[in-house]
C-alpha cells in the first residue's frame, strides 16, 4: 500500500524479512488522498465529462433539493448546484495552489539561501518578512484587490505574494536545523558548490516539512478565498468559487439550506483532508521518527 | 614565509618537497568574552607518504587545527595568518574556486562522527557518486561502479545492494566505512582523519583505523591522524605531534617519542592512558586541573599551571620548540624537559635560539 513511499524505506532488497516496525499510513489516510483525487480530478475535467453549464438558469426547477436531475439541488437561478461545486472546485483549487506555488518558489528559496548563508542577506531578508507579517494578510489582501482586481489570476498573485513571508519563516527554520550539520561541511570538504549543497544536501531534508506545509498552506488560502468571496471581492458572479457560492446563498439559509450546506460540506472535507495528508505525510517522511 | 605569490596558484604540485607545510599558523574567532586562540604558531611539514599523528586532549586545537588546514572553517568572526601550503597551493589565500578543486579531489577529509557528517536522506550511493562526478567527471554508470567497487574496498559486504541504502540502515563501523570511501574516492594526496574512530565501539576502532592504513598504502596517500587518543595513533602513525593550548608542544618520531619524551604533558598523557594490566577498581590516573582558557591564555608555558616539575620560568615565558640535543627531528617546547628521558639535557641551549 505504501508504495509511494519506498524512497524512504526501501530496504527489501537486502532485508530479507520486512522490517516490524514498517505501518502502514492508515486507511483514513488512503480515504483522504482518494477525496482529493476526485476533487482534483474533479476540477480539471469538469468540461469534459459533460456537466451541466454551471451558469445555465433552468427555470422550471428553482430552489430544488436534491433529485436525480440535479444532485445538490438547484439555486435560486435554477443552476445545477452539483455542477458549480465542481466548477467552483477549479476556481478555489487554482487559487489554492497556485497562490502556495508561488509562496513556495519566492518564499521558499528565499528561506533556503538565507538560513544557509545567513549574514547580511538573512538579516535583510527577514527583517523584510517581519515586516510582511506585522501586516494583517486578510486586510493586505483585501485592500490590493480592491485596487488591482478581482480576476482568478491576479488574486492567486496576490495570496501568493501574501504567503511569501509566512513560507519564508517556515522553511528558513527548518533550512537552519539542517545548515550547521556536519554533512554539510562534509560536502563542502568535497568540493561542492553552494547551488549543490543547497539542491542536494539541504533540500531532501527540509522536503518532507514543505510539503506537509504546502498541503496545509493550500487548505487557508481557499479558506481565504472563502473569506474574500464573502466580502464579495473574490472572482465575481455568476463565476462559481465555494467561497462565492457560500456567500450568495446566504440569505436562502433559511428556506433553501442545501445551498449553503453543498458547497460549505465540499470545502469542509476538502480541507479536512488536506490537512490529514499533511500531518500524517509529515511524520511519515521525517527521517529521525522511529527509524534510528 | 608569511607571503607568497597570490597570483599564480599551481594546481599541479611537484612531487617532491613536502605535501604539505604549515608555517605559523594563527587561527583565532571572535567569542563573547574576547579572541579565541585555537592555533597559535602552529608549524609542521608532512613529506609524502607519511602518516602524521595529532593528539591531545579536548579543546587543544586539533579539530580547528585540520580544519584550518583545508580554510574550512566559517569565516564569521575567524582570524587566520601564517600558511599553510599544500602541494604548491596556499589553501589561506586561494581563492574558492582553487579550493573547490582541491577539496575531495586533491585533499580530503574524513569526520568524526558519520551519523552526522553523512546525509540521513540521501541514499550511499549519491553521496560517493557526487563526489566522482564533481572532480572525475565520470558519467551516472561509470560513477555507480566506482562507488560500488569503492565499497567493495572499503570492505562493506553486498555492496551492490548496499549502495541502495540511507545511513540510517548501516551501523556506525560501517558508515565510518562509506565515510573513507567518499574520501579517498578520487585517490588524494592528503587525507585528514579528524577523530575517525572515536565515535565507533572500541572492537570496530583496530579495523577501521588498519582500513584506513590499508587504504593509504595502495593509494600512496599522506595522512593526518588525529585523536585524542595516544593509543590510536601510537601504531598508526610515523610522527607524532601533542597539541597542547593550541601549540604543537612536543613533536617526534613515533619510536622516539615513547622512548624519550621530552614534555611533561606528554608524560602525564600516556600517563592517564588506562590499561589492562591495572588492578579492578583503581582510580584512573588524571591531569589534575583543566585545560587552558584559550581566551585569555596564561602568561607562560600554558601547561605551567598543570605541571608537576613548573618553575618560575615556565609561568612568565612562554618555552620556544626546540630541538632536542641528540635528534633534530625531536622538538618540543619546555624549559624543563624530562631529564630521565637521556635525550635532552639542557634546556638554556634552545631558549635563545
Amino acid at each position: 500500500m505504501s508504495s509511494s513511499l519506498d524512497h524512504q524505506s526501501g530496504v527489501e532488497t537486502l532485508d530479507a524479512a520486512p522490517s516490524p516496525v514498517r505501518k502502514g499510513l492508515g486507511v483514513l489516510f488512503w480515504v483522504c488522498v482518494a477525496w482529493i483525487g476526485i476533487v482534483v480530478l474533479g476540477a480539471i475535467l469538469a468540461s469534459v465529462v459533460g456537466l451541466q453549464d454551471p451558469n445555465y438558469q433552468g427555470f422550471s426547477a428553482i430552489n430544488a433539493g436534491p433529485s436525480t436531475a440535479h444532485w445538490f439541488g438547484t439555486d435560486d437561478l435554477g443552476r445545477d448546484i452539483f455542477s458549480r461545486v465542481v466548477y467552483g472546485a477549479r476556481v478555489s483549487l487554482t487559487i489554492g495552489f497556485g497562490a502556495m506555488a508561488i509562496g513556495m518558489l519566492v518564499g521558499g528559496s528565499l528561506g533556503m539561501v538565507a538560513a544557509y548563508r545567513r549574514g547580511a542577506v538573512d538579516t535583510f531578508v527577514s527583517a523584510a518578512s517581519y515586516v510582511m507579517l506585522a501586516f494583517p494578510a486578510l486586510v493586505a489582501v483585501i485592500a490590493i484587490v480592491a485596487f488591482w482586481g478581482h480576476s482568478l489570476w491576479k488574486i492567486t498573485i496576490i495570496i501568493g505574494v501574501a504567503s511569501i513571508p509566512l513560507v519564508y519563516r517556515v522553511v528558513r527554520a527548518s533550512t537552519l536545523s539542517y545548515a550547521t550539520r556536519e554533512f554539510v561541511t562534509a560536502a563542502k570538504a568535497q568540493g561542492a558548490t553552494d547551488w549543490r549543497i543547497l539542491t542536494r544536501e539541504l533540500l531532501p531534508n527540509v522536503m518532507p516539512s514543505i510539503i506537509s506545509f504546502f498541503l496545509i498552506g493550500v487548505a487557508s488560502v481557499i479558506i481565504l478565498e472563502g473569506a474574500l468571496a464573502f466580502l464579495g471581492l473574490s472572482v465575481q458572479p455568476p463565476t462559481a468559487s465555494w467561497g462565492n457560492m457560500i456567500n450568495e446563498s446566504r440569505t436562502y439559509l433559511s428556506s433553501n439550506p442545501w445551498l449553503v450546506i453543498f458547497p460549505s460540506l465540499a470545502m469542509v472535507l476538502f480541507l479536512v483532508a488536506l490537512n490529514l495528508v499533511g500531518d500524517v505525510l509529515r511524520s511519515a517522511l521525517d527521517p529521525q521518527d522511529g527509524k534510528l | 614565509m608569511t607571503s607568497i605569490d597570490v597570483e599564480s596558484f599551481p594546481v599541479e604540485g611537484s612531487d617532491s618537497g613536502p605535501i604539505l607545510e604549515v608555517n605559523d599558523l594563527v587561527t583565532s574567532f571572535a567569542t563573547p568574552r574576547g579572541r579565541l586562540t585555537a592555533v597559535n604558531h602552529v608549524s609542521f611539514a608532512l613529506d609524502r607518504g607519511e602518516t602524521l599523528g595529532v593528539v591531545g586532549e579536548s579543546g587543544s586545537g586539533k579539530t580547528v587545527l585540520s580544519r584550518s588546514i583545508l580554510n574550512l572553517l566559517p569565516s564569521k568572526g575567524l582570524e587566520q595568518s601564517g600558511s599553510v601550503i599544500f602541494d604548491g597551493t596556499d589553501m589561506l589565500t586561494a581563492p574558492k574556486d582553487v579550493l573547490r578543486t582541491l577539496w575531495g579531489a586533491r585533499i580530503s577529509m574524513i569526520f568524526q562522527d558519520p551519523m552526522s557528517s553523512l546525509n540521513p536522506v540521501v541514499r550511499i550511493e549519491r553521496q560517493i557518486t557526487e563526489t566522482l562526478r564533481l572532480h572525475l567527471k565520470m558519467d551516472r554508470k561509470e560513477a555507480k561502479a566506482t562507488a560500488v567497487a569503492l565499497l567493495d574496498q572499503v570492505g562493506i559486504p553486498s555492496p551492490a545492494e548496499r549502495v541502495r541504502n540511507y545511513p540510517y540502515q548501516l551501523s556506525g563501523g560501517m558508515r565510518q566505512r562509506v565515510m573513507i570511501a567518499i574520501a579517498i574516492a578520487c585517490s588524494p594526496r592528503l587525507v585528514l582523519a579528524d577523530e575517525p574512530t572515536t565515535s565507533l565501539d572500541v572492537t570496530v576502532q583496530a579495523q577501521i583505523l588498519d582500513l584506513l592504513a590499508a587504504m593509504k598504502a595502495e593509494r600512496n596517500m599522506s595522512m593526518i591522524l588525529v585523536s585524542h587518543d595516544l593509543g590510536v595513533v601510537a601504531t598508526r602513525a610515523d610522527r607524532i605531534a601533542v597539541m597542547y593550548g593550541g601549540r604543537i608542544v612536543e613533536i617526534a618520531p613515533t619510536k622516539t617519542l615513547f622512548a624519550s619524551m621530552a614534555m611533561p604533558y606528554t608524560q602525564a598523557l600516556i600517563g592517564s592512558t588506562p590499561r589492562i594490566s591495572q588492578a579492578s577498581h583503581v582510580r584512573l590516573t588524571a591531569i589534575e586541573g583543566r585545560p587552558p582558557d584559550l581566551v585569555n591564555p596564561p602568561q607562560g608555558c600554558a601547561f605551567a599551571p598543570r605541571c608537576p616539575y613548573a618553575t618560575e620560568q615556565c609561568r612568565t615565558d612562554v618555552p620556544p620548540l626546540v630541538a632536542a640535543r641528540n635528534n633534530a627531528a625531536h622538538l618540543y617546547a619546555c624549559w624543563n624537559p624530562l631529564s630521565g628521558s637521556g635525550g635532552t639535557v639542557s634546556t638554556q641551549g634552545g631558549a635563545s635560539s
